[in-house]
């Protein structure tokens, strides 16, 4: 099943962020655009989180979602955030330790790890959901340096297969090493 | 201690108007052996308690209810604010037409509780992370998930404080009452009678049973949140 957008509107009081955006998601797709240009609230519309001024969207099954934020559990391990939405426990500590957790790390609460191995823990926490059948993730390779993002593309190619999943970066390089197509999204600005 | 014992014998007539910390000490190891006494302790601290633990779960559902309904809300903060504004003798002698003396304790600390725990609960949902709540609502985390992962956390600092701060406050409401009402076997009561005697080391030892009996259970209520939060919203189980 596909995701389809069509004739998308979004103001926030007399702010145009998004005008008539339509966008086909069928399979793995990229999003990048620059800042402001409307793709975290085109997430957050595809997550049910905003409303539409006008448009429709169709399509979206249960969704695996990284945020803007971690949105951690911060009393739980990373493994125990991946569980919570319904991950298997043996495969999130597998996961994890593929993306460089060690056993010091998978003990500890999440509030006690550091920026990028929170971002990787809600980005396996977003792929290793069981029931999510689209993927929504918003900016995560923030916080990896050049070889983790290198490693968390690998996963996520692998992991998110051939779920409808709209990644949103401005990260190229990335972008480059998915090997999905890039959709570029402009600001929208007042003729 | 030294600043007491030397205020003790400024004022002089044998400890009658301030008694010295060592006849407040006599005076405890007097009544100590005794099962009058410890039956004393037990009838208050199990009213006492009964009225803290009733306004525990009183607070927490009224709370919950009016965080999630502003009608409420609405309704409960006028009841809520006069409680706490009312002084404890006026509402000892309109409980004393309801309920018999020796349960006048539970409804005093009860009523005087309940609106400090249902602050807590409401501050303490106030204070949950609104992106957790964003995130298991797009994770459609069912709600008992959502309670003791998200909410619970959210809500156990707030009412902890409001428990330990409770403690203290039914302790004094609670024995209040009973030195108004003198049930029989009470902490009040014997407070009364050591006053009415002129007996003021009994006066003494009494209060500071009844100040180390509150900062005891507040420690233990303390301790026992702190316990209860490990509990029920650590590490999720695998199914």
């Amino acid at each position: 099943m596909s995701i389809v957008v069509e004739h998308l509107e979004k103001r926030f009081g007399s702010r145009t962020v998004l005008r008539d955006f339509s966008l086909q998601v069928n399979g793995p797709l990229v999003i990048m655009g620059p800042s402001g240009c409307g793709k975290t609230t085109l997430l957050r519309i595809l997550m049910g989180l905003e409303s539409p001024d006008e448009g429709t969207v169709t399509g979206v099954e249960r969704v695996g979602a990284v945020f803007q934020e971690n949105r951690l559990c911060p009393q739980l391990t990373a493994a125990g955030n991946i569980v919570l939405t319904g991950g298997d426990p043996q495969n999130a500590e597998a996961e994890l330790r593929a993306l460089g957790f060690g056993d010091k790390d998978l003990a500890l609460p999440s509030v006690r790890l550091s920026g990028g191995q929170k971002r990787r823990a809600a980005l396996l926490r977003a792929l290793l959901c069981p029931q999510a059948g689209t993927l929504l993730l918003d900016e995560p390779f923030t916080g990896m340096d050049a070889e983790l993002v290198a490693q968390a593309a690998g996963t996520i190619r692998r992991l998110a297969g051939e779920r409808d999943t709209v990644l949103v970066t401005h990260d190229e390089n990335a972008a480059a090493l998915l090997g999905w197509p890039v959709v570029q999204m402009h600001p929208y600005q007042d003729s | 201690m030294v600043v007491w014992q030397l205020a003790a014998m400024a004022l002089g007539h044998g400890g009658l108007f301030l008694s010295t910390p060592v006849q407040t000490l006599q005076a405890l190891a007097v009544q100590f052996p005794t099962a009058q006494f410890w039956h004393r302790i037990a009838f208050s601290a199990l009213r006492i308690l009964a009225g803290f633990v009733l306004a525990l779960v009183g607070g927490l559902v009224l709370g919950a209810a009016g965080a999630r309904w502003h009608t409420v809300r609405v309704l409960l903060g006028p009841p809520m604010q006069l409680i706490r504004a009312m002084p404890v003798a006026s509402f000892v002698i309109l409980a004393l037409l309801w309920v018999s003396s020796a349960n006048l304790s539970v409804v005093v600390s009860f009523t005087h509780v309940l609106p400090v725990i249902y602050a807590g609960v409401m501050g303490g949902i106030a204070d949950t992370d609104p992106q957790l709540l964003e995130m298991a609502r797009v994770y459609r985390l069912p709600l008992s998930k959502r309670l003791r992962y998200i909410w619970l956390p959210g809500v156990f600092p707030s009412l902890s404080e409001s428990c330990i701060a409770a403690m203290g406050m039914c302790w004094k409401s609670g024995v209040s009452a009973e030195v108004i009402g003198l049930p029989d076997h009470s902490v009040g009561d014997a407070l009364y009678r050591a006053k009415i005697t002129l007996s003021t080391p009994d006066v003494f030892a009494w209060t500071l049973v009844i100040v180390l009996l509150s900062a005891l259970l507040s420690a233990v209520a303390a301790r026992g949140l702190r316990w209860l939060k490990t509990r029920l919203c650590g590490e999720v189980k695998a199914p």
